[in-house]
């Protein structure tokens, strides 16, 4: 229930708090290193060595890219809105981290006398409110790109928020056809059926398709990235930004790219679910059993994030108006079919 | 106890904010103040016990009209120096409509029997599964002209749009 911190109720606050804290820093630092996997996973792909200086493998080089933007020049544009300029990443890098809310990363774990649950709120709509949240996305990139006071920037936000629109609804309705099937909006409850059935890729296969691809624009991630194209927009929506203004709205895709994953993975790929393995005949491993769940659960993202990966570093830039074409001539389309196939399939063969 | 205190908090920052919305002088600024209103509002419905309508709030409003809007706003590039020249008369005219709406609504409150108090965090009207069994059992007819009337909106707002 979302109203249980009314009640006035100490180690449950304490316990969410911790595990708040355990998950924003978790995502933080597997941000920071998924840049790090960028840049090895891009001199892979193009036959370099990639950062090897920074410590054994270059494994230190995220922080001492940190500290580059940290102490670079801050620079605010005259003529331009500050509270507004500053707002802007921040709310980039809140919405960025506030979808990792409803997503539950494990089973229970039991300590000090207590069952907790990996999940920081169990709310009945969990899908509803990563939608809602991922609509906000788009308002750190239109603020910052028009308080930026410059017109490459605006035109940058104007498409990163027509492109999230756009791409918003075929995902939408490609999400409406699972939960056709799953009958629930709680994500807990999602992962439980898959465990005790199929995972929901095997059941919709094309709707996991236009929720990737979807999920690939929302991102603005290569083929999609639009919105930041260097060489028809300068820099895109941050051609002002500098300094850790900047780290922020770069930080925050990587953050978005890691929690879509996470969160593709508890849709269609089971979640914690660690496959051809029956949690319940084990239930005496106790907290080692939530454990094998979460690395199931990040090894499945981790597999994610080497997709978008892989994408961006072999398939060129879209055009506009493909972006465009693709999104309302083919997308939605084929969303809305599979939507209706899913419904006819139900109704004939499963009509309780 | 605690749910007043939220309550009154989550009251004085959509009134604020909807002060502020009307006080700023940049439409920009007016539409952000306009988006914590809505998030504001459905601090209301959740404290209702309504999750879905909360969700769909924000959603709908706050995620897609709020956006257009800012759109519009963002391209037409209203600066102060750009501001129309305000018209007196015009001002009086709306003076007088906006005041007499006020007084309306301030009948209608007065005469409305107070109604038992709101009741927080119980009952389950608001969560999604009663809300569709609700809709598609004793209002299904409603529900369905209703969409009826916004498709004819959108092929509507397409004909328009072609037509240029």
């Amino acid at each position: 229930m979302t109203t249980t911190f009314l009640l006035i109720d100490l180690p449950m606050i304490l316990e969410k708090f911790v595990l708040i804290l355990v998950v924003v820093m978790a995502s933080l630092g597997i941000a920071m290193y998924t840049t790090f996997a960028e840049r090895k996973v891009a001199a892979i792909l193009q036959d370099r060595r990639g950062p090897n200086r920074a410590g054994p493998f270059g494994i230190l080089q995220p922080l001492a890219d940190g500290m580059k933007l940290f102490f670079k020049e801050e620079i605010i544009p005259n003529f331009s809105s500050k509270a507004l300029f500053v707002l802007g990443p921040g709310l980039a890098m809140l919405t960025a981290i506030m979808t990792s809310a409803v997503i539950p990363w494990g089973d229970k774990v039991h300590f000090f006398n207590r069952d907790i649950s990996l999940q920081i709120a169990d709310i009945n709509i969990g899908i509803l409110y990563i939608f809602g949240v991922l609509s906000l996305g788009v308002y750190g990139i239109m603020i910052g790109s028009w308080a930026s006071n410059n017109k490459f920037s605006l035109l940058g936000g104007l498409r990163a928020a027509s492109q999230i629109i756009s791409y918003e609804l075929a995902m939408g309705i490609s999400l409406i056809a699972l939960l056709m099937i799953t009958g629930t909006l709680s994500l807990k409850e999602m992962v439980v059926q898959q465990q005790n059935g199929y995972w929901n890729v095997v059941l919709q296969p094309l709707g996991f398709l236009i929720f990737l691809i979807c999920s690939f624009a929302e991102c603005n991630r290569t083929p999609f990235d639009l919105p930041e194209a260097e060489n028809e927009l300068i820099g895109g929506y941050h051609t002002e930004y500098s300094s850790m203004k900047l780290g922020f709205y770069l930080f925050s895709e990587y953050i978005n790219m890691f929690i879509s994953s996470v969160v593709m993975s508890t849709l269609f790929f089971g979640g914690y679910d660690v496959p051809f393995f029956d949690e319940a005949a084990h239930a005496d491993w106790g907290n080692w059993l939530a454990l094998i769940g979460i690395a199931a659960l990040m090894f499945k993202a981790v597999c994610f994030i080497f997709l978008f990966m892989w994408v961006r570093w072999t398939i060129p830039r879209f055009r506009y108006d493909q972006l465009m074409h693709l999104g309302w001539r083919i997308l939605i389309p084929l969303a809305l079919f599979n939507m209706l196939v899913t419904g006819g399939v139900i109704l004939y063969f499963f009509n309780k | 106890m605690n749910t007043q205190i939220i309550f009154i908090l989550l009251s004085l920052m959509a009134i604020g904010s909807a002060v502020m919305m009307l006080a700023s002088k940049n439409p920009v600024k007016s539409i952000l103040w306009l988006i914590v209103v809505f998030f504001a509002i459905s601090g209301h419905y959740i404290l209702l016990n309504a999750q879905f309508l909360a969700v769909v709030n924000i959603i709908v409003y706050a995620g897609a009209i709020m956006v257009l809007f800012l759109f519009v706003v963002m391209l037409m590039n209203l600066n102060a120096e750009t501001e129309p020249v305000k018209n007196y008369r015009l001002q009086f005219i709306g003076v007088i409509s906006g005041g007499s709406l006020l007084l309306i609504l301030l009948t209608f409150l007065m005469r409305t029997p107070v109604a038992q108090p709101v009741q927080m965090k119980v009952g389950e009207s608001g969560l999604i599964g009663k809300l569709g069994m609700t809709l598609f059992q004793n209002y299904v007819l409603p529900f369905e002209i209703s969409s009826v009337l916004f498709l004819s909106a959108m092929v509507g707002a397409v004909i328009i749009g072609k037509r240029n």
